[in-house]
């Protein structure tokens, strides 16, 4: 479980980064929250930096555009889906749980 | 239609390939490819695959399973030679022909050479076997490069090769590169790149010739100077590859041409990417490539031109750890401003900066430089501003 940040820093449409390995991009879509993995599957790119719109991320490289609910891209150049993350809010601080870590966690 | 043809197995090609497909073409698709290969993304090469942080397997534009449900033959290592004079049968250069009742035209550029350019250890950068030759020898140890050109191909490749420890000097004949695109500010600081990035860069000094007999051994520069090396790259841009249609009713011109719509003089042949002339203007840029042919293909089906291909110009290049992006139509006489972020001695600073080139109060191009997220906001309000649709809406309302 990561803490990301407060709640109240990351309004409707805004985005940040999370400095993990690999890189993780928190999104407030109209208030849900989502978090997938940051570099575009394409090449490298950072989504987090990308034109966020309902559920869907493009790309600021190339336009590839992920879906923020499953992770799978809705058009090309993307190929392969980007790995989604649980997002949890506790005491106002937004928190990931990696994929990769779930079902191990206590 | 019962048959289309694709001439050209490369971005465009396929990105054509697919379209027909999706728009529900159900003959025979045919596409033939001179390179041996199926299709492959190029921007990579000159970057991640030359220092060798992407294999090949990450450069394919298709994989197995796509590739089936496109449902085509693919003639690979085979050129083109020919279209006869109606555009109804492609002839190929192992004397075979493909008899067709639509063509797509989409074979790209070719890297522009260097009289005696046969020499070992000069290279020019623009096919996985370039590629593959290139990053062979700079796996050899530390080399002297000389980049011939100062363009976007010349610097990324210049870029690689300092981050793999070789020894860069550049080489342009303008007084600075990247003018034409960019402007002379912005030009003079992505020249400073090179120097932050520690390759040399000599400007305003042409090329004389190659020296060495077998194996080059130095560029002689117009000056009299000889910049020794021993790994040359050649990086002078490109011409479109349209020496095949020769003998075609097609009019060719840098590039085959064609109108708003990516057709030709022939309804049923519709050129696209490199190649392709389109309203007038030439792009050599990876985004066109894949814009053009989702309309070349409902023009081609629709056997008239019904829609227009004429989108807001964009490329990026990655060059010593920084990303340039730039979208718009950009005049010599636009003025340029930093509108976010600074420069440092000439360079970018730190978090790198947005630019906006203006005429008469309006915004016609921009650039960024590690600002990917005020770029892509600006180049979608450029983008909305050139709509004709959304221009009639904004007198309307």
């Amino acid at each position: 479980m990561i803490p990301v940040c407060r709640l109240d820093d990351l309004p409707a449409g805004e985005s940040v980064r999370v400095d993990t390995t690999p890189p993780i991009a928190v999104f407030n879509a109209d208030g849900e929250l989502y978090a997938i993995d940051d570099t575009c599957t394409h090449q490298d790119a950072s989504l987090s930096e990308g034109w966020l719109e309902g559920c869907l991320i493009e790309c600021p490289l190339h336009a590839a555009s992920f879906d923020l609910r499953t992770g799978l891209p809705t058009c090309l150049p993307a190929r392969r889906p980007v790995r989604t993350h649980r997002v949890t809010v506790d005491d106002g601080v937004i928190h990931v749980h990696l994929a990769a870590e779930e079902g191990t966690a206590a | 239609m019962r048959t289309v043809t694709v001439v050209g197995a490369s971005l465009s090609g396929l990105y054509a390939a697919r379209e027909l497909r999706a728009q529900g073409f159900d003959g025979r698709l045919v596409v033939v490819g001179d390179e041996p290969h199926h299709p492959y993304d190029r921007p990579p090469l000159s970057k991640d695959f030359l220092t060798g942080r992407a294999d090949e397997a990450r450069l394919a534009l298709a994989d197995a399973e796509e590739t089936a449900e496109l449902d085509a033959e693919w003639l690979l290592g085979v050129r083109a030679r020919g279209l006869d004079s109606r555009g109804r049968t492609v002839l190929l250069h192992d004397g075979r022909t493909v008899s067709t009742d639509g063509v797509v035209i989409a074979t790209g550029a070719s890297a522009r050479r260097l009289p005696g350019d046969g020499l070992v250890g000069v290279h020019t950068l623009r096919t996985l076997d370039d590629a593959r030759a290139l990053r062979t020898e700079l796996s050899r140890g530390p080399r002297s490069v000389v980049v011939i050109g100062g363009g976007f191909i010349g610097a990324e490749t210049a870029s690689s090769c300092a981050g793999l420890g070789h020894e860069v000097t550049v080489v342009e004949a303008a007084p600075l590169p990247l003018v034409p695109q960019l402007g002379p500010e912005m030009a003079a600081v992505c020249a400073a790149l090179h120097r932050r990035g520690g390759a040399g860069l000599v400007t305003g000094i042409g090329v004389a010739g190659l020296r060495g007999s077998g194996t080059v051994t130095g560029v002689e520069l117009s000056d009299g100077r000889v910049l020794p090396a021993d790994v040359v790259i050649v990086g002078i841009g490109a011409v479109p590859n349209t020496g095949w249609l020769a003998g075609s009713t097609l009019a060719l011109h840098d590039g085959v041409l064609c109108d708003d719509g990516c057709v030709t003089a022939l309804p049923q042949v519709v050129a696209v990417g490199d190649v392709a002339r389109v309203g007038g203007a030439r792009a050599e840029h990876w985004t066109s490539a894949t814009e053009q042919p989702r309309v070349a293909v409902r023009n081609l089906l629709a056997g008239r031109t019904v829609e227009s291909a004429r989108s807001l110009p964009y490329f990026w290049s990655d060059q010593y750890g920084a990303r340039i992006q730039f979208a718009g139509r950009r005049h010599a006489a636009d003025t340029v401003r930093i509108t976010e972020g600074a420069l440092d001695d000439g360079a970018p600073a730190e978090g790198g900066f947005l630019a906006l080139y203006e005429r008469g109060g309006r915004t016609t191009a921009v650039l960024s430089i590690d600002r990917p997220r005020p770029f892509m906001k600006a180049r979608r309000e450029l983008a909305r501003s050139e709509d004709p649709v959304e221009r009639a809406g904004a007198v309307a309302s």
